[in-house]
């Protein structure tokens, strides 16, 4: 007797079901991993330095340089320590005590009398530990920022003119209190998307080679796509479960506003799992083997999510080489439309592009998969 | 019992790299990876896409405009003729950031040299991408430093009060503050630890599986034995990967080494300790690979994270960063870091050194006792 093709798909669904259910691992990739990991993630990645540890050294002590001391103090952003001496502070640097230190040479006090008179200017040093660049800088933005303000302020109490012809007024459109959280957590849920997607049937494709039950699946008359559709449905459900908690957690637990429809983001976030899954089991049918599915898994999947997706570090700002290479995950894709959808809301200019290029990458790589499973045996 | 180990370790070897995907998986992804990720995990911003909306027109605003677009931070990319289509780039992404000059620029720039009492200055809108954040911040930085220039010179050249202060900034350790630098050096601490782990963590758990693990069981190796021969594989496979990253880092990107070489491999034997701990806990506590790959994922995406590695431990919010002392790649990031760019002498990497150590000991004492516990 044969069975018709909608049968053995059936058939297959049920088994994979099946083995979903017995084995707690899937279950737990789908579940558990994306509240753990967003969880922490969303905890764990800021790039919005508060108290920011910084020495203030006054080589000759004065009224000026006391009232400077308090304004630094009195900032959010800055935790002030004084320092007795310019070398005390200095170590402080080398041993991370400290992010900078700002100094007052024993000059400062004469030549800020003489500045006010319109001879000259008097400089205060800003010494920054330059290891973590980011931070550096932000630092030195977060210092002039509050040196400017100071020094307006000192200019008014004290009855002295400065001249300002020119002044910024800096705004930052769909995040405005600049919580770096806004755009991190949906670029975050990309990254665990893409991580479990890949890892979901990554695994389990190998095992089934490894253990000799892909060869008895190939024997019966299932035809290529049935097998390709039996295997992504289950974990197809099982992934777009935990993006489902994902997008709640974001806008439950971390307050990120969502301000695109819930119906857009389903459709494209459905898109990306495609992607994700079909990646998976291409490196499954290509490694047959599980520990080479795994190293490949983290190597194709996560760290380019993480590094090459713009989640965190700016794709414009890559060299052009690299900025090529971003177009071939998934990833960046997603990325871009989450944190859209997230921040902005529902931009077609962006969306449709990014919906359009990862229907195309997941078609390109279920049809390798197709091409690459064998039907029949060697 | 050194001759036991001994055969046991070289079979280790043997059994990852007889296998040609295993080998190539030990050596071709980490050095992608390396030259990849050190390219594109930049925080540095050149030529920012910039529109302008210029609703003043005359020569003092095109000399601002010039003043940005020479500035090599910016580029302008769009000249705008309406507030609305403001909007429509922004979200479009088609731009980084939008500066809007007043109508009233020339009239208030001229009234501004006066002083602030008698004419308010001309305040210029820069409105940035918020999905990026921490670029907005960094372009306000930059903005408001050409701001200032062009603000100095403007009083130069008509007769104001200049502000009597500047900040005077030295970067110390890193003067071009070069992001690559910070990551590549990063780059280290993850990938061996990705490598190692691995390696290590399949290492029992592919024994288990294939029914291989029982024949150790009936040969005269004691757990302790079995348990060394799983370390030496992994740390001579760490030493490896990290030299090659270090030789990297030194002749391909050029990053100065300022410290000891001595210091740097003693702290480096160490993070592989506690990171071959926790793959023997792991390889001791799974009954197949797969189990294995994803124990070593579960500890390997949040150990990254919350590691200082790309974001830093400081802005984590006090329960996370205090979560943040279990972690050896956090030590380990501050001594790499540490030795190479600021020559970190001995006393203040044995600060760095005593908690991985600690560490590294827990974590091998917690996997010899459960090695013990399923072996028999």
């Amino acid at each position: 007797m044969k069975a018709g093709p909608a049968l053995r798909l059936k058939g297959l669904i049920a088994k994979e079901w099946r083995q979903v259910v017995r084995d707690p691992s899937s279950i737990a990739i789908a579940f558990v991993m994306p509240i753990i990991l967003l969880f922490l993630f969303g905890f764990g990645v800021s790039l919005d330095a508060r108290n920011v540890k910084l020495a203030f050294v006054t080589e000759a002590p004065s009224a000026v340089a006391s009232r400077l001391a308090a304004s630094f103090a009195h900032s959010e952003f800055f935790d002030l320590s004084l320092a007795a001496t310019r070398q005390q502070a200095e170590a402080g640097l080398l041993a991370r005590d400290y992010r900078g230190v700002l100094v007052l040479a024993s000059d400062f006090d004469e030549r800020w009398a003489r500045a006010w008179d319109g001879r000259g200017s008097a400089p205060i040093q800003l010494i920054l530990d330059g290891t973590d660049a980011n931070t550096a800088r932000l630092v030195q933005g977060y210092v002039e920022g509050a040196w400017g303000k100071w020094l307006q302020l000192e200019a008014m109490t004290e009855g002295r003119r400065i001249d300002i012809a020119l002044m910024l007024d800096p705004r930052v459109w769909f995040n405005p209190e600049v919580r770096s959280r806004n755009f991190l957590v949906p670029g975050l849920i990309a990254i665990i998307m893409a991580l479990i997607g890949t890892l979901l049937t990554a695994l389990v494709v190998a095992r089934e080679w490894e253990r000799g039950t892909m060869e008895a699946l190939i024997t019966t008359p299932v035809t290529r796509l049935e097998l390709l559709v039996g295997k992504l449905t289950p974990y197809f459900l099982l992934g777009m479960g935990g993006m489902a908690l994902s997008v709640a957690m974001a806008v439950f637990v971390f307050d990120v506003p969502l301000r695109g429809s819930f119906f857009v983001l389903s459709g494209v976030s459905a898109v990306f799992m495609v992607s994700a899954l079909a990646l998976g089991l291409l490196i499954s049918t290509l490694a047959k083997n599980q520990f080479v599915a795994g190293q490949i898994a983290l190597v194709s999947a996560f760290l380019p999510a993480f590094m090459l997706s713009g989640f965190l570090f700016e794709i414009s700002n890559m060299p052009a080489v690299i900025q090529g290479l971003t177009y071939l995950f998934a990833a960046r894709y997603f990325v871009s439309a989450l944190q859209t959808l997230f921040l902005a809301g529902n931009v077609w200019s962006v969306i449709v592009p990014d919906l359009l290029a990862m229907a195309a990458l997941a078609a390109v790589l279920l049809l390798i998969t197709a091409k690459r499973t064998p039907k029949g045996l060697d | 019992m050194w001759r036991r180990i001994r055969a046991l370790v070289i079979k280790e070897f043997l059994a990852v790299w007889r296998d040609k995907r295993s080998r190539f998986v030990l050596i071709g992804p980490p050095l992608i990876q390396l030259v990849v990720f050190s390219y594109a995990a930049t925080f540095d911003i050149k030529d920012a896409a910039m529109a302008v909306l210029d609703r003043d027109g005359g020569p003092e605003a095109q000399r601002l405009i010039d003043d940005f677009g020479n500035s090599g931070a910016f580029q302008i990319t769009r000249h705008l003729r309406a507030g609305h289509e403001i909007k429509a780039v922004i979200d479009a992404k088609d731009v980084s950031v939008v500066m809007v000059i007043p109508e009233n620029f020339s009239r208030r720039l001229k009234g501004g040299s006066a002083g602030v009492e008698a004419g308010r200055p001309a305040v210029i809108q820069f409105i940035s991408d918020g999905r990026m954040s921490n670029s907005a911040q960094v372009l306000a930085g930059y903005a408001t430093r050409i701001l200032e220039r062009h603000n100095a010179e403007w009083l130069k050249r008509h007769g104001g009060r200049p502000v009597p202060a500047a900040v005077v900034v030295t970067r110390w350790f890193n003067p071009n503050l070069d992001s690559q630098w910070f990551i590549v050096l990063g780059l280290v601490a993850v990938l061996t630890l990705v490598v190692v782990l691995i390696v290590v963590a399949l290492s029992v758990a592919r024994e288990r599986e294939l029914g291989t693990f029982d024949q150790l069981l009936v040969t005269p190796m004691r757990p302790i034995e079995v348990m060394i021969g799983k370390t030496l594989p992994g740390l001579v496979i760490g030493l490896g990967e990290a030299t090659l990253i270090f030789a990297v880092a030194v002749l391909w990107f050029e990053i100065p080494f300022l410290g000891s070489v001595a210091l740097l491999y003693g702290a480096l034997v160490v993070y592989l300790l506690a990171v071959i701990g926790i793959g023997l806990m792991i390889s001791s506590l799974v009954r197949t690979q797969q189990q294995a790959i994803l124990g070593a994922f579960l500890f390997i995406v949040p150990a990254i994270i919350l590691s200082g590695f790309a974001s830093p431990v400081e802005n984590m919010p006090d329960w996370v960063q205090w979560l943040t002392h279990a972690n050896p790649i956090r030590y380990f990031l501050i001594i790499v870091r540490g030795i190479f760019l600021k020559g970190l002498p001995a006393n203040l990497v044995l600060g760095q050194l005593w908690p991985m150590a600690l560490i590294a000991l827990v974590n091998l004492g917690l996997a010899a006792w459960l090695f013990r516990r399923r072996l028999y």
